[in-house]
């Protein structure tokens, strides 16, 4: 039984010890969830696919400094989102705001739809164009009668 | 004319496409451009004197982000070098998160073309001017606006083709 209380306490000492490792990054939780939210949001400018929280890039890390900085500072989000894209443009932005030079960007994938929609409707509309022909009274009998031809053929 | 308009359609795709991929996605554009050079008061790397852009007013300049850690700024290197053997415009090196030891061996071993070098020990005005890649360059104009940024090094070309006519078009 004291065996395992030991265990039980070296083992709670081991977990206290390791979160106490880990203690820098959390040193505030609250300025850590709003730097993660606001962080997920923007572009690493040196490994552009990933985000500026996943990166581990050494101007991500100042980039994030900065930010946490601007939280304690008591910034909003928005004058943060502001701050970068003065520096570094709405390329930072995951999601730029639509204006003049985005506007490809957003409105381009739903025009794309659109064409590819046009011409599907195209096809379809032609191809029943087609299957719904009919034949002039001439155009039949000739059918008729090379039906009726080949009719003999096979008999024979 | 379905046919045409879809021959056309796959052909504007074709260009639209082969026109992104030849871009370089590592050049996002500056929004500096046409806005003033960020403020700054940083100490000199050799001496004890400081540093502020204001003080370049008057005169067109270049800024040149470099760091002893960068290797392609080792390449850039002989190309700023016979640049300021030339005595065109001042060239302001921002010593971009170096150690100041480095920076100076950096400098006796390779030649220095700066006018003189300012520290940024800590990234934040590379930060301000929205430095991501070393080494950049800055083409600064007599008002202290920022009119041209080069992200990665200044070759003979690019010196030739754009900064120097930009230089005489920003003197006149």
């Amino acid at each position: 039984m004291s065996r395992l209380a030991a265990l039980a306490g070296a083992l709670f000492i081991a977990c206290t010890a390791l979160a106490r490792e880990a203690a820098p990054l959390a040193e505030d939780p609250k300025i850590e969830t709003r730097l993660i939210a606001i962080a997920e949001e923007l572009r690493c400018l040196v490994c552009q696919n990933e985000s500026l929280i996943a990166s581990r890039a050494e101007l991500a890390m100042d980039l994030k400094r900065q930010v946490r900085e601007q939280i304690k500072a008591g910034k909003s989000d928005q004058q943060i989102r502001d701050y970068m894209v003065e520096r570094y443009g709405d390329f930072v932005l995951y999601r730029p705001p639509v204006k003049a030079t985005t506007l490809v960007l957003w409105a381009g994938p739903f025009a794309l739809l659109i064409a590819g929609l046009c011409t599907v409707w195209i096809f379809v509309r032609r191809r029943r164009t087609a299957q719904g022909a009919t034949l002039s009274a001439e155009q039949e009998a000739r059918a008729n009668e090379l039906l009726a031809n080949r009719a003999n053929d096979a008999s024979r | 004319m379905g046919r045409i308009a879809i021959v056309v359609g796959f052909f504007a795709l074709v260009i639209l496409l082969a026109v992104g991929l030849k871009r370089d996605p590592r050049e996002v554009p500056s929004p500096l451009i046409g806005k003033p050079a960020p403020a700054f008061e940083l100490p000199r790397l050799a001496g004890s004197e400081r540093f502020s852009p204001a003080e370049m007013r008057g005169k067109v300049w270049l800024l040149n982000v470099w760091a002893s850690w960068c290797v392609t700024c080792r390449d850039e290197h002989p190309v700023l070098v016979d640049f300021a053997a030339t005595k065109r415009v001042p060239l302001v090196g921002l010593n971009y998160k170096d150690q100041r030891d480095e920076a100076l061996k950096w400098l006796s071993r390779f030649g220095d073309p700066y006018q003189f070098s300012v520290v940024d020990a800590d990234g934040r005005i590379g930060i301000d001017y929205g430095v991501y890649g070393v080494p950049e360059t800055y083409v600064i104009d007599r008002a202290g606006v920022i009119r041209f940024k080069q992200i990665g090094p200044v070759t003979p070309e690019l010196l030739k083709a754009k900064i120097l006519p930009m230089i005489a078009e920003l003197e006149k």
